[in-house]
């Protein structure tokens, strides 16, 4: 059976530059999956190019279909989502606007109006905040803010990157779980870029780890968390 | 104290055409950070295409509809066509082609429609309004027309979807991707939206100053001005710049150094603030990163 | 704009035989051509000295002008004055023009120095369209001759003939030209090969890094500016003398157009790329001209937006490139 995403010798950079190297991967249906390594590794870059953001070479396949070609936007109404890092929300718009901003490709007015009140039982700091800058809300509702609209797409696969950066450690745990929620109310299938890959390894089922632009190690992120000597030399702890 | 009135009131109404050309040159600015050259010259085709439209005997308010939409549907085309392949090019170059098309469309409406000095009809009657002795029935229209057209522009913007995402995508065109937006379109509609602006501006000044190719260089460095004053990435700051500057020329035409000299005060207005305030009343001050 | 085209001889030699094999060609034009075309190719030479300017300006030191018009009308004028009011020669108030010019220059590069890209195109875009009404304003009519302008003596040449060749007005004109243009073509090649030319190209390609280097990128930037300014007031001078008149409606926005068109058309950064662009920007309109007075500018448009799209480095730029190719094919061949 095809996998989610399927992802095939991808080489991707920036101008003259490579900085990921002959990637491959499988994302299963329902999955979480992370995507473990340093600073500088290419972990944000992946989520990049995925998405098209940046020029790749190689195969990408979602739900069979190729979508290496397409254009950001066209790979997003596929129903693909991103949540960036540095969150990426509209700073000068409001809470309410960004949440209308992610429904925008939605044909079905009356469940995305649904879904937005759905955010706000996930996210009830938002609710709080319906009518307030975004730009003006601290990094946590920032984070909390990206991460539903990202949802209001309700897209088959959420890209996250780096959740954590810069959070306090309840934030964090708070957003985690609100990951696994989404996972397994939703359906929702995550793959997850992150530093601390304590929390990652606990959250995900699967395991990427990648080292200058190249996947070093693939596997069941419990192994990887259990192995002393992946564990020392990869990651730290 | 009448004419000053008079002058006060003169310099609402062409300030509300200062206004919309500045306008039109901020949403432009807004989405790519380019300043439309060519802006005034969009302004003067359109109307030229008005007077065709009302030459061939088609209603004033009928042409002045169809104007509309043809700016439009050329806003959108020049985005698409020339602006498109230069987006991403250095400034040079970029300005270049802005020039290229100034030039292209001033050209074209000599060619086309020749250089001799046209007359443009008003759709106000020449009677001023209510026996008021202030103001005439021209620039009672165009203020008010003015004064819709904001109105209308506003509300598109705030409160509808499309309005929205043309705002996330003039402000943030990567996360605007993110959530589907095809930020390549919004452009495009920009465009076509400053076109407008600026069709609506030149049929409401042409009555004035007459139709000719070179009508609309003086109107557009006031515009440049007023956009400058309120600040370049702010609309409403253009729109109360237009009024202030349509002002301020009129009452300095009258009382301080005669009609001889309005294009210098533009310019003095545009380097003064360039030099001490560049963002404007309203602008963003902007900090680079290394 | 990206820095493929380095300067012309950067730290290289003149190249003697291919310049003196030019000047040998140029002076015996003048004894070939009609005297329309003599003051033409005069005209040619002026243009070309005012597009160095601009390159000065814009190519090396990345400051965007769209008013360079302005120090045309200033080296004119200056010059007009100068022959009409105070019976000075010719010939000695090029000088003076260019010094003015530069002293302008360097005052305007002042404020602009704030302004980076769209911003100074603005500005100087202002300056361009306000020009022709400043000129005309009339408490400066006493100096300028407000609409009418100044009519100015075409000089005579000091002798009628030279080796048994006839000189008259025009070829005497066009061997000062000559001579005018040779030597600002050699002060410029002196200034942009050496210190000055690649402190202008750092502060143009990454002005940050350029300063912390310790290069006084104001000071640079300015001094550009008046340079710039002082070969277009030259050139201003020049064309004055040629013409014999100066009127504020000759300086309109679409001679900064011009003189911009030519700057692109000839290539950025190159000197011989403003011979090119100023033989352009001289005949192109006269042959199309025939087809209507309009088209001659839609041809300038049109070649501005497809030249930036498919050859932003102009005729020179196309030049080196075919250059190159044909070297690499014969070196290939060896």
């Amino acid at each position: 059976m095809a996998s989610l995403l399927e992802v095939d010798g991808l080489y991707a950079g920036y101008g003259p530059t490579e900085v990921i190297h002959d990637l491959s991967l499988r994302i299963e249906e329902g999955t979480i999956t992370t995507l473990l390594g340093a600073n500088g590794a290419g972990k944000t870059t992946t989520l990049r190019a995925l998405c098209k953001m940046i020029r790749t070479r190689g195969s990408i396949r979602f739900e069979g279909e190729a979508i290496d070609q397409l254009a950001t936007e066209d790979i997003v109404r596929r129903g693909v989502a991103h949540v960036p890092d540095g969150r990426g929300t509209f700073g000068s718009l409001t809470t309410e606007e960004n949440l209308r901003l992610g429904g925008y490709t939605r044909r079905d007015r009356r469940a995305a109006a649904a879904d937005q009140e759905r955010m706000y039982d996930y996210f009830p700091r938002l609710r709080e905040r319906r009518q307030q800058q975004a730009g003006t809300m601290s990094g946590g509702e920032q984070q909390m803010l990206a991460i539903a609209r990202a949802l209001m797409l309700r897209p088959r696969l959420l890209l996250m990157d780096e959740p954590s950066f810069g959070l306090a450690p309840l934030i964090v745990r708070e957003i985690f779980s609100i990951m696994k929620t989404i996972n397994e109310n939703d359906r929702v299938t995550i793959l997850l870029v992150e530093q601390n890959a304590a929390m990652a390894l606990k959250l995900a089922s699967q395991a990427y780890l990648i080292e200058t632009g190249r996947l070093v190690l693939a596997g069941e992120a419990a192994a990887l968390s259990n192995d002393e000597a992946v564990r020392r030399s990869y990651l730290g702890y | 104290m009448e004419t000053f009135i008079h002058q006060v009131v003169a310099g609402i109404a062409t300030g509300g055409v200062y206004a919309s050309l500045a306008l039109a040159l901020v949403m432009i600015y807004q989405s790519t950070h380019h300043i439309n050259f060519a802006q005034g010259e969009i302004a003067m085709f359109a109307t030229y295409l008005a007077w065709t439209l009302i030459n061939a005997g088609v209603p004033y308010w009928v042409a002045f509809f169809g104007t509309i939409l043809l700016a439009f549907a050329l806003g959108v085309l020049i985005q698409r066509i020339i602006i498109r392949p230069v987006e991403k090019a250095p400034v040079l170059n970029v300005v270049v082609v802005f020039i290229g098309l100034l030039v292209i469309l001033n050209s074209l409406a000599g060619w086309i429609f020749t250089y001799t000095i046209k007359s443009f009809p008003s759709p106000f009657p020449k009677e001023p309004p209510f026996g008021l002795s202030f103001i005439s029935s021209h620039e009672l229209g165009s203020i008010g027309v003015t004064l819709v057209l904001l109105v209308m522009l506003y509300s598109f913007f705030r409160f509808t979807p499309l309005g929205l995402a043309m705002r996330a995508a003039a402000q943030n065109p990567d996360s605007s991707r993110l959530v589907g937006i095809r930020v390549g379109w919004m452009l495009a509609l920009g465009w076509g939206l400053a076109a407008v602006l600026g069709s609506i501006a030149g049929m409401m000044i042409a009555p004035i100053v007459f139709l000719e190719p070179n009508m609309m260089s003086g109107v557009l460095l006031y515009a440049f001005a007023a956009a400058l004053v309120g600040g370049i990435d702010s609309p409403g700051g253009a729109v109360l710049g237009g009024f202030l500057v349509g002002i301020l020329e009129n009452l300095l035409g009258a009382y301080v150094i005669g009609t001889e000299l309005k294009l210098s005060v533009a310019l003095v207005l545009i380097v003064t603030v360039l030099t001490i305030r560049p963002a404007g009343l309203f602008g963003k001050v902007i900090v680079t990163r290394v | 704009m990206t820095s493929t085209q380095s300067p012309d001889a950067s730290g290289a030699k003149l190249p003697w035989l291919r310049i003196s094999v030019i000047m040998a060609v140029a002076c015996a034009l003048p004894f070939f051509l009609s005297n329309y075309h003599v003051f033409q190719a005069s005209m040619v030479l002026s243009t070309a000295i005012a597009l160095v300017g601009l390159n000065i300006l814009t190519g090396y030191s990345g400051q965007i002008s769209l008013g360079h018009g302005a120090f045309l009308a200033i080296g004119a004028y200056t010059t007009a004055i100068l022959m009409d009011k105070f019976d000075v020669p010719y010939w000695a108030t090029i000088p003076v023009a260019g010094l003015v010019c530069l002293i302008a220059g360097f005052l305007f590069g002042l404020p602009a120095l704030k302004l980076e890209g769209h911003y100074l195109a603005l500005a100087t875009f202002a300056l361009a369209v306000a020009l022709p009404q400043l000129l005309k304003f009339r408490y400066l009519e006493p100096w300028t001759g407000g609409v009418q302008g100044i009519v100015i003596m075409k000089p005579d040449p000091p002798m009628a003939s030279f080796l048994g060749l006839t000189l008259n007005s025009d070829r005497w004109l066009y061997f000062v030209a000559l001579l005018v243009t040779a030597i600002m073509y050699l002060v410029a090649w002196n200034l942009l090969r050496g210190r000055i030319g690649r402190a202008l190209i750092a502060i143009r390609d990454q002005p940050t890094a350029a300063a912390l280097m310790g290069i006084d990128t104001s000071l640079y930037k300015s001094l550009a500016f008046g340079v710039s300014a002082l070969f277009t007031g030259v050139a201003g001078s020049l064309s004055a003398i040629l013409v014999a008149f100066v009127a504020p409606d000759s300086f309109t926005v679409f001679l900064s157009i011009t003189l911009m068109v030519g700057m692109v058309v000839g290539g950025l950064t190159s000197l011989p790329g403003a011979l090119y662009g100023a033989t352009f920007v001289q005949f192109v309109p006269n042959l199309a001209d025939q087809i209507s007075k309009a088209a001659p500018w839609a041809i300038y448009g049109a070649l501005l937006i497809i030249l930036m799209v498919v050859l932003p480095t102009g005729i020179a730029g196309g030049l080196n490139l075919l250059w190159s190719k044909v070297a690499r094919k014969s070196g290939a061949s060896i």
